[in-house]
């Protein structure tokens, strides 16, 4: 049953989300605030070495410091054997996780973990993991992509075999695997384009710097029964996560949500769940660990780094008539880099006839990426939409011009394979054309970006139940942690669907054992596929309530119909009743037949696209290289926005990711592998001088798959942003930046390069 | 993409199948460990709309299926 | 080692507690008095997301010590409300969205609420710089800074209109 847009009552508006007060008072629970009764603290010890073999670890003089009870190591974890599956957020191997979380045999990048301690404060722990001792074999080791690559690179792992080489290789190396995209006939595409552009660009891996720390409080009883409390992206993959790791069984482990301080994709994975697990069942207590912010930086993923060849070739008309992108992806210490994404995305936006995609995953020894918001897609799209620029500015051509001539629509043959159907991304280039944003002048050293992106966004599974509350009203129970004000959306959705007020209606986001499977919060799912669980559940209340009224009535329920959360009769002949409000059914709905409850399962299929069209205009100092970002207008194809504001906030943030991860943000490593920069204050976020208001505009093309037309909106923002802020400094300097982060040092030593510095005399 | 190395080196394949399970085992009689690696790491486009897993989508004649790596998010 | 008594000021609350000489005000307000509302971003002072009011002053809570507070006043986050009235800057928060993940808005509340003690009209760009030592990475800052202005106007007797509907 599809909703039309006019006759909306709640949803397209905007109303206070339901768990707001208990935020802006500070009491709604995170994952550091709970407490359990008897809990020790814990801490993890992790390497100094970016890549060293353990040869020893020697815990007695921690053991026997006053108030510590117990130290594990990964011999208190089961060994898993390598184990390929898509579980989580990407390809996934058990075995990885499982060395990930605490390192077996070698350590691969500074702050792996490699030891934890539990104890009775958080001095003691800290006291006694400095107490802990452990032998080293330094090795060499290797950061960056292209060196790892290099043949006698240092090699993390021996049984690493390049997949997608034939025939495969005889020696172990640090490239996991090799894919490729093609579509026609590159090579004869390039012969006959008149204008060819090839360059290369790179990125820095950034971290998706969530203010909240990972954090958990978890308890073990000695029949095997474990509740674990975190905040992460989803309980359900904590608990299946932990169970795998620990040899334990699903049932066995309750996990809760914690309300979750961002997560971005980073917190789409566990990190210290199975270790805190280990430790309470060797105490017997249960077990807090914080993580601190250099831990954070230190020992989770951050997105991948990479490498992004481009070239295009193109009609002097402007029509591409040919395209080839490299991308070397940073996997960090375990294979698994979003390859395959990146690969997919760069083009997308386009028609091209021939294209040729080579995509290589890459180990070194920095810690295992995680997601990020559209894992892949921004890297290779800020070199393909910078080239794009390139190329227009060749072309002697507007850069949105360029985009026009060439944009995918329904019928397109993407170059990765599908034919899309139902797009909105001429509607975002449309849109951009019109605003007045481009319409305004600029000045001096001032200079517009232009540049436009993609993401899949996923459905999946998710459960829901709905239930009628003995008053009338009607509680939503979910299984997604709202990262983004999501269950105000449930909650708005079901209240359209009863008919009642939507404060009448109040969401739940509930453990494991309380509400059915829900894959994690994350892929931009949730408004779309727990929405379709939710509105589904709320339907199948409606038929529910319209068969207790025919059931007062007493005629049949195919003569009931409900609106405005009133059952009424449908027609003359059904008899002349005075209409039954929700609540007057829900008084009587013991006598009609017990509660009136729905609860729904859902693997929803055909997740809509996400296109966006972002314009970014900047100022830049030359004598300091600082770029300004002056105003900024994102476009995009929502489907349809059931709360507005927090779908311009999803836009407003993403875009601010990617101004960061264009301007500042990058890893610094020393000569030893070990991280320069584990805290905010040298790894630097946009912070709120920075930025001037971002303008988010909502296009809707409504995605025929959900009941409300919705698509997925959180990741697609945070594809353009780089590309969009390197397109504007070349607009106002003349002077192109191909490695990110375009920070001061860097633009300063660009300007340099172009004009040298006048000297003192003159 | 790795799944080549199943179907030694062929990209392009006509199958009689009306569900994806039934195309997914019709490739996997033809070349032995496609199923598997299907299964586990891809998703199929029917005529544009992805499916990360749907066994019972159904299959139109001359859908276009497209197989693609599976797609998390973050 | 023995701790050391503190006896101090909170929200108006004469309050009491123990604590060892490292631990900082923002462990005491979270693990002692189990005031959990101020948060632990990054330890350093960089995130603004420990943010308290000490004898009128903003500070993070993270770079003070517990025994600082003795003798002194303090308002968290716990205190911006009076009862069960919200504060302006709390009330425009809600109604702006200014919000999603809500890790770091008491930081920002109480922020805020300092700018808005001292000036009673700010400008975007006085706001923007005030609040510099917040750190979101949620919101992009833009719901932010416009619910900050709005609940000035409010202070100052205005009726800005609210994006939020009922």
């Amino acid at each position: 049953m599809a909703y039309d847009g006019e006759s909306l009552k709640v949803v397209g508006t905007r109303p206070i989300r339901p768990d707001g007060v208990e935020k802006v008072i500070g009491r709604a629970n995170f994952g550091a605030d709970m407490v359990m009764a008897g809990m020790l603290w814990g801490k993890v010890l992790r390497s100094p070495h970016a890549h060293a073999r353990i040869k020893s670890i020697n815990a007695d003089k921690a053991l026997k410091l006053p108030g510590v009870k117990a130290v594990v190591t990964a011999a208190d974890f089961p060994e898993i054997a390598s184990e390929e599956a898509f579980m989580g957020e990407g390809p996934m191997n058990f075995r990885d996780l499982s060395y990930n979380c605490m390192a077996r045999g070698k350590v691969l990048y500074d702050g792996h973990a490699v030891a934890a301690v539990a104890a009775m404060s958080p001095a003691i722990a800290e006291e006694a993991i400095g107490l802990i001792e452990v032998e080293y074999e330094v090795l060499p080791h290797v950061i960056d992509v292209e060196d790892a690559m290099k043949p006698g690179a240092p090699v993390l792992h021996d049984d690493l075999f390049t997949q997608g080489v034939e025939p495969k290789p005889s020696a172990a190396s640090n490239v996991a695997k090799r894919i490729t995209f093609t579509k026609g006939d590159a090579e004869a595409g390039f012969k006959d384009a008149e204008v060819i552009i090839e360059r290369k660009y790179t990125s820095q891996p950034v971290h998706q710097a969530y203010i909240e720390p990972h954090a958990c409080v978890v308890s073990a009883g000695t029949d095997g029964q474990c509740t674990v409390w975190s905040s992460s992206q989803g309980q359900f993959m904590v608990r299946a996560y932990c169970a795998k790791l620990l040899g334990l069984d699903m049932a066995s482990i309750r996990a809760i949500p914690a309300e979750i301080g961002g997560g971005f994709g980073g917190k789409t994975l566990v990190y210290l769940e199975p270790v805190a697990l280990a430790l309470s069942q060797k105490t017997g207590r249960p077990i807090k660990i914080v993580m601190s912010r250099e831990e954070v930086f230190r020992g989770t993923g951050p997105a991948a780094g990479g490498v992004y060849e481009v070239k295009l070739g193109a009609k002097k008309d402007g029509r591409i008539v040919a395209a080839e992108l490299i991308v070397k992806l940073q996997a960090g210490a375990f294979p698994g880099s979003p390859v395959g994404p990146a690969c997919m995305c760069g083009f997308a936006m386009y028609d091209i006839p021939n294209v040729s995609i080579i995509g290589y995953d890459v180990v070194s020894n920095r810690p295992k990426v995680a997601a990020y918001r559209a894992p892949g897609a921004p890297n290779s799209t800020f070199g393909t939409e910078s080239c794009v620029d390139e190329l227009a500015r060749a072309l002697n051509m507007d850069p949105l011009r360029l985009r026009e001539i060439n944009a995918a629509r329904d019928g397109t043959k993407a170059a990765h394979g599908p034919t899309w159907a139902n797009i909105g991304y001429e509607n975002t280039l449309q849109v951009a054309r019109a605003s007045e944003h481009l319409a305004t002048k600029l000045g001096p050293n001032q200079g517009r970006g232009i540049a436009s992106g993609f993401w899949f966004n996923i459905g999946g599974e998710s459960s829901a139940a709905c239930h009628i509350n003995e008053d009338g009203t009607a509680t939503v129970v979910e299984g997604n942690p709202d990262i983004g004000g999501s269950r105000a959306s449930m909650a708005m959705m079901a209240a359209e669907v009863l008919g009642i007020p939507y404060e009448r209606v109040r969401p739940v986001v509930a453990d494991t054992a309380s509400i059915g499977f829900s894959f994690l919060t994350g892929g931009s799912r949730v408004t779309f596929a727990t929405g379709m669980a939710v509105t589904q559940a709320a339907e199948k209340v409606v038929v529910e309530l319209k068969k207790r009224a025919a059931m007062i009535w007493d005629i049949s329920p195919d003569a009931v119909d409900w609106r405005d959360g009133k059952a009424f009769p449908a027609g003359p002949n059904a008899g002349s009743f005075e209409p039954l409000s929700l609540a007057e059914i829900a008084l009587k709905s013991g006598r009609t037949g017990g509660p009136v409850s729905a609860e729904i399962t859902v693997n929803a299929q055909g997740a809509g696209a996400g296109f966006a069209t972002h314009i970014c205009d900047v100022e830049v100092d030359k004598e300091t290289g600082h770029v300004k970002i002056l105003r900024y207008t994102a476009v995009q194809d929502c489907g349809r926005a059931i709360h507005p504001s927090y779908v311009e906030g999803q836009i407003q943030g993403g875009v601010t990711q990617g101004i960061g991860w264009a301007l500042n943000e990058e890893y610094v490593y020393d000569k030893n592998g070990r991280l320069d920069n584990a805290g905010f204050l040298d790894y630097r976020i946009p912070v709120a001088s920075d930025l001037p208001m971002i303008d988010a505009v909502i296009v809707e093309v409504p995605n025929p798959r959900h009941p409300f037309g919705v698509r997925g909106v959180g990741e697609v923002p945070i594809v353009p942003p780089m590309a969009a802020v390197a397109n504007a400094v070349a607009d106002a300097i003349g002077i192109r930046m191909r490695d990110l982060p375009m920070s001061p040092p860097k633009l300063r030593a660009a300007i340099d390069d172009e004009e040298p510095p006048r000297l003192a005399a003159e | 993409m790795s799944a080549r190395r199943f179907t030694g080196g062929q990209t392009e394949f006509e199958v009689e199948a009306n569900t994806v399970r039934r195309m997914i085992a019709e490739l996997d009689r033809r070349f032995p460990g496609l199923g598997h690696q299907i299964d586990e790491g891809m998703a199929v486009a029917i005529d544009g709309e992805i499916f990360q897993d749907a066994y019972q989508a159904q299959l139109n004649p001359d859908s276009e299926i497209v197989l693609i790596p599976k797609i998390g998010g973050g | 080692m023995s701790k050391h008594h503190v006896s101090t000021t909170i929200n108006g609350e004469p309050a009491e507690f123990l604590c060892e000489a490292q631990q900082t005000l923002l462990d005491c307000l979270r693990d002692e008095l189990h005031l959990t509302g101020s948060k632990e971003g990054c330890g350093s002072g960089d995130c603004g997301a420990c943010s308290v009011i000490l004898d009128g002053k903003l500070v993070c809570s993270c770079l003070t010590l517990g025994v600082e507070a003795e003798g002194r006043t303090v308002t968290t986050i716990e205190g911006i409300a009076e009862g069960e009235k919200l504060h302006p800057v709390q009330q425009k928060f809600l109604e702006h969205a200014a919000l999603q993940c809500g890790f770091c808005t008491p930081g920002f509340i109480v922020a805020a609420k300092a700018l808005l003690d001292e000036n009673k009209n700010p400008t975007e760009e006085e706001t923007r710089y005030w609040l510099a030592g917040n750190l979101c990475r949620c919101t992009g800052y833009d719901k932010i800074i416009r619910a900050v202005l709005d609940a000035a106007a409010v202070m100052r007797g205005e009726n800005p209109p609210s994006p939020a509907t009922r």
